[in-house]
């Protein structure tokens, strides 16, 4: 196919560089340069999509990133967009595109089917058929899910990389249109660090669009590349294209993406798809521009309908006719720009149809001049045509612009280039919560008062004349840069002169007349991308919604991928109007990130995998890894979980483990346990004041355990505490707490004790710890250190020694988790895999037996001792715990007041308690609820629930422990257990230690 | 995100640090004095106000010391910063409703 519609000459593109594409299945060329959507233009093709309700042809409306219809999906799976802006796409070789929204293909819609069966979607549809009987829903979802297909999303993986990256500067210029690039150079002559950031992949804005302007008597886009070429110059300056600063946080705080590689045929492998900048400016300038309004009239959504503003850039930037025939719409002076141009073009201009009762304005009278023919006074009242516009009926207004005269002439056109009115980009001013205030003369939203470190320029401030964008922008850098700390230097470069005309003259009718009432045949649209029409909106305020943020959201106004760009002014204006009020009055919905969309995989970036979040190793991971261990995560930790054995299953190698460490001996790895050292003349005050238990009194080389409450009293952590020497302990934290205890510590200390003399280091990860437990563990230690005398009197249960094990420096800590005699042997972390193995050499006679912490769990529920966070969820208290013995009446410690509270003295608090099944070879599941009176199907009252559950073959059966509400006073009571499988488990309430109760074996 | 200028770093992006709440709630000094509603008042009540907070930031991720800030709890604007144990520094009234 050839490009019919492409001019011979002109245009930002490169002729000599013809690239293929692909639209539904057909093939196509275009120009390097290209946009998807110029190129698809200059091969004649303007229908491109469904709409999302009523599935009326529409065709490309714009030509920037506020383009409603034209949604494509780009590329196929795994590098497959949906959403994509055909406007903004990069035309390379070989793309390749499809239309969303229509099933089964373009031509032949079922959806369409909606057109006609329209007053099944009146507003609100959506609120109102989930309000229907659920049954009903049933049936219109997979209708409504089909029929809606705003794209796909990649069904594979995304097999491209992203990247974020931080960055500081002093000035962020956001656009690089004549505002922006002169804020740029200001800022950067007077020395500031400058980053430029332009979504386009060309500088120069709203000049690339249009030709006529002119900067100190030259082609405005000449001073545009001078501009350009200073600012890339400068060392202090990056120029980020193809780079959209789509949110503005706190504290000048932006994040910009950058499209890397999108636009390249063979994408260098060093380079990421999309960066994501993370940006912290001292001062920031936004020169976003604006866009162009449509007019709201009848049927104004027909392929061949666009922005007058789009045509120019058509024109002048893609070298392409948008149509054949045109007809200009306007209410204001700035579309006789386009019509001139179009006509210059060669676009035969039928008419322009124009509002305004009279024809003033700069462009307006140039265009009269060229002999164009002017309806002035008049409204377009309706159009026609299916697949593209093929005419339309204008018709004179009355007075009041309310009402038309008769039907109107026909007028056979192509094309209908349409102008309502600019509105300034302001949408990064209100996310950084700037004030938004209404201009009257100007018919929009201008900024008010900035809330950051920030200055609008241009016309996202309002003005509109090229050279008030220059002379706006030029002092917006500078005042910038001189906030951030640079003064201009030397003489003021003087402002260049040029061309200087907004878009005035305007007449603003929020709804155009037709020769129908509003929704009586044909649709006022004035959000194409949800398809809502003004009776839409009308139908909204007469069910009574007034809040501009709830017409909104009932009638879907911009809550589209465009978030409104085109459609939310006319609807508030639309809204005024029917209501009576002033603009002002109805407000302006709220402006969210992000401006435009953004890629997934850009939050994502680099953390995925094993960059997703750090892993811990403990110094012996790979013999765990040798040995055939299975390994679970503990918070970042991965810790042997069990060590199976000639195919063992978990269960068959936790009964081994379990069996063998107390029949003879077991190793494991503890050096996952937090570990703070705490040093001062003050460590035995802290100690006391964060423990339940009185700690002052506790000798030097002994282990006291200890349970940490929040000052709510609820349990927060459990563990070991040695007394080193005087003003020196070791405390040991659970594995998932060791960060939280410290911060907990750390907060008293320096927030309400500061007087105390005591400090605290982690050392977690200087110390590998090797627990060994088991009744030959002391016989064993015996063989591995000679300087540590071992005998049950000089080395008792809850002490702590110092000496040589294996050769090795070690700390042995004489504590028990499992209820065995055990030692917790702590190295120089460099140390442990030597140790370990040393210790596995040794313990072979005595079947030494490496367990994980499974059977971990398993022993010390056997004993009954508790796991925080297991037997704990931050409502538990020590009592509940069956802890009392552990709580000082005396001292005061963090969380005591909190436990004498009335709601911590009720019976029916959940409490701790063993549970045993009443067949003895059935384990309840962990969760499991327990219920005192079966019900024949829930809801049943829930008297508590499984916390820990296993088979104990040391007991001979299952054992579990349990929160029951009042469960300390109901020991032997029978409960049951109703599972999700619909078996019921009957079991009794018993104490919780299971093993061993008088703990004969700990001592020995 | 936030900016909070550390008093022994220096300015830093706020997922360096963790929130402390309101500042100047002291523990009291004896508990047990105190009635159900006076502890439950230091435990959980807080006025959550608007305007100028005075408040307890820690720099988790850096120095790991506490510190105080004086924000604005609408505008986010930091208007002091001062060490713990410091007196609160005069900041400027905000007429809030
Ligand atoms: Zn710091």
């Amino acid at each position: 196919m050839t490009q019919t519609f492409r001019l011979p000459e002109g245009g930002l593109i490169d002729r000599e560089r013809s690239l293929g594409f692909r639209f539904d299945g057909s093939s196509y060329r275009g120009f390097s340069g290209d946009s998807l959507a110029s190129a698809l233009l200059a091969n004649g093709v303007h229908f491109i999509g469904r709409s999302f309700k009523y599935h009326r042809p529409r065709g490309i409306f714009a030509a920037g990133y506020e383009e409603p219809n034209a949604l494509v999906q780009l590329g196929e799976d795994p590098r497959t967009d949906p959403n994509q802006l055909a406007t903004l796409v990069d035309l390379v070789d070989g793309l390749a595109a499809r239309s969303q929204n229509r099933w089964p293909s373009l031509d032949y819609d079922i959806g369409a089917l909606n057109n006609l069966a329209s007053r099944a979607f009146p507003s609100g549809f959506y609120y109102k058929t989930f309000m229907w009987p659920a049954a009903m829903w049933m049936k219109y979802e997979h209708f409504i899910r089909h029929a809606a297909g705003m794209g796909q999303s990649p069904r594979e993986r995304d097999p491209d990389r992203y990247d974020k990256t931080q960055a500081h500067c002093d000035v962020l210029v956001v656009g690089a249109g004549p505002a922006g690039l002169s804020a740029a150079l200001a800022a950067a002559r007077a020395g500031a660090r400058v980053v430029l950031a332009e979504q386009d992949h060309l500088l120069g804005g709203a000049l690339l669009g249009q030709v006529g302007d002119t900067i100190d008597g030259a082609p405005a886009l000449e001073w545009a590349r001078a501009a350009e070429a200073e600012l890339r110059a400068l060392p202090e300056v990056r120029v980020l294209e193809r780079t959209t600063a789509y949110g503005y946080f706190d504290h000048n705080f932006l994040t910009l993406i950058e499209k890397v590689t999108d636009h390249l045929v063979r994408k260098p492998d060093h380079l990421p798809r999309h960066r994501l900048w993370k940006l912290r400016a001292k001062q920031v300038v936004l020169a976003t521009g604006s866009i162009e309004r449509p007019l709201v009239f009848r049927d104004n959504d027909r392929p061949g309908i666009m922005l007058a503003g789009a045509c120019r850039t058509y024109v002048n930037r893609y070298a392409v006719k948008p149509g054949t025939t045109a007809v200009v719409f306007t209410n204001n002076d700035s579309a006789y720009g386009a019509a001139l141009d179009l006509h210059g073009a060669g676009v035969e201009i039928a008419a322009i149809v124009d509002l305004r009762r009279e024809v003033i304005g700069p462009m307006s009278e140039l265009a009269e001049a060229a002999g164009l023919p002017i309806l002035a006074d008049h409204a377009i009242v309706a159009t026609e045509g299916g697949r593209r516009l093929k005419r339309l009926r204008a018709a004179p207004m009355d007075a009041s612009g309310e009402q038309v005269y008769g039907s109107g002439e026909p007028i056979d056109c192509d094309l209908l280039a349409v102008s309502g009115g600019w509105n300034p980009t302001l949408h990064l001013h209100s996310q950084a919560k700037g004030e938004i205030v209404w201009n009257d003369e100007l018919g929009c939203f201008v900024p008010g008062k900035a809330s950051q470190a920030a200055l609008s320029a241009g016309a996202c401030n309002g003005d509109f004349g090229l050279a008030s964008c220059l002379a706006e922008g030029a002092a917006a850098g500078q005042k910038a840069a001189a906030a951030a700390g640079f003064k201009a230097k030397g003489r003021k470069k003087a402002t260049p002169k040029a061309t200087d005309h907004g878009f005035l003259p305007a007449r603003w009718l929020w709804l155009v007349p037709s020769d129908t009432p509003l929704g009586h045949g044909g649709k006022h649209f004035h959000e194409l991308q949800n398809d809502v029409t003004a009776a839409d909106l009308k139908l909204a305020l007469r069910e009574g919604y007034r809040s501009i943020e709830h017409v909104k959201r009932y009638t879907t106004t911009g809550m589209g991928t465009d978030q409104g760009k085109t459609s939310n002014v006319n609807a508030i204006g639309i809204v005024a109007e029917a209501t009576g009020r002033a603009v002002p009055d109805v407000g302006v919905t709220t402006f969210r990130p992000p401006f435009t969309p953004v890629t997934f995989g850009v939050f994502a970036g680099r953390d995925v995998d094993a960059l997703l979040d750090p892993v811990r190793r403990t110094p012996m991971h790979g013999w765990h890894q040798r040995a055939g261990a299975l390994f679970e995560d503990v918070g970042q930790w991965r810790r042997a979980w069990y060590y199976p054995k000639n195919g063992e299953d978990l269960d068959a190698a936790v009964k081994r483990e379990v069996r063998e460490v107390r029949r003879s001996l077991g190793i494991m790895d503890a050096s996952t346990l937090g570990k703070i050292d705490i040093q001062g003349s003050d460590a035995s005050e802290l100690l006391n004041r964060i423990y339940t238990n009185a700690w002052k009194k506790l000798e030097v080389g002994k282990c006291r355990y200890g349970l940490m409450l929040g000052e709510d009293g609820m349990v927060m952590d459990d563990g070991v505490t040695a007394r080193l020497g005087e003003h020196h302990y070791l405390m040991t934290t659970t594995t998932g707490n060791a960060a939280p205890v410290l911060a907990h510590l750390e907060e008293y200390i320096q927030t309400e004790w500061p007087e105390l003399d005591v400090y605290c280091t982690s050392v977690t990860e200087q110390f590998a710890t090797i627990s060994i437990a088991g009744p030959n563990a002391r016989r064993l230690l015996a063989e591995l250190t000679g300087d540590i005398e071992l005998s049950p009197n000089a080395f008792p249960h809850m002490a702590v020694r110092e000496g040589t094990v294996a050769g090795v420096a070690a700390r042995v800590f004489r504590v028990s988790f499992t209820g065995e005699s055990a030692y917790e042997i702590n190295l120089p972390a460099s140390f442990g895999l030597a140790v370990w193995q040393a210790i596995m050499t040794a313990g072979e006679k005595y079947g030494i037996t490496p367990y994980g912490t499974e059977a971990m769990h398993v022993l010390r529920a056997e004993k009954g001792f508790i796991i925080v966070g297991q037997e704990t969820d931050g409502s538990i208290n020590p009592i509940d715990l069956g802890m009392d013995w552990i709580v000082s009446k005396k001292k005061d410690f963090v969380g005591k007041r909190s436990l004498t509270r009335s709601d911590m003295a009720k019976p029916d608090r959940k409490q701790l308690v063993g549970i045993l099944t009443d067949d003895p070879e059935t384990v309840l599941p962990e969760g499991a609820h327990l219920v005192e009176r079966l019900e024949p199907q829930p809801p049943m009252t829930m008297l508590g629930h499984v916390s820990s559950s296993y088979y104990s073959p040391n007991v001979g059966r299952s054992i579990a422990l349990a929160l029951v509400k009042g469960g300390h006073a109901k020991k032997g009571q029978k409960l049951t257990a109703p599972l999700l499988d619909g078996r019921t488990i009957g079991c009794t309430i018993v104490d919780p230690v299971f093993f061993d109760t008088e703990g004969d074996r700990l001592r020995g | 995100m936030l900016l909070i200028p550390c008093p022994y770093c220096g300015e830093r992006d706020e997922t360096e640090f963790s929130y402390g709440g309101e500042a100047h709630i002291e523990r009291p000094k004896d508990p047990e004095k105190l009635s159900d509603a006076e502890w439950a008042d230091y435990v959980f009540m807080r006025p959550n106000s608007k305007g100028i907070l005075l408040e307890r930031w820690v720099h988790s991720h850096g120095c790991r010391r506490w510190f105080n800030l004086a924000r604005d709890t609408v505008t986010y604007k930091i208007h002091a910063v001062y060490r713990m144990g410091e007196k609160p520094p005069r900041v400027p009234k905000t007429d809030y409703v």
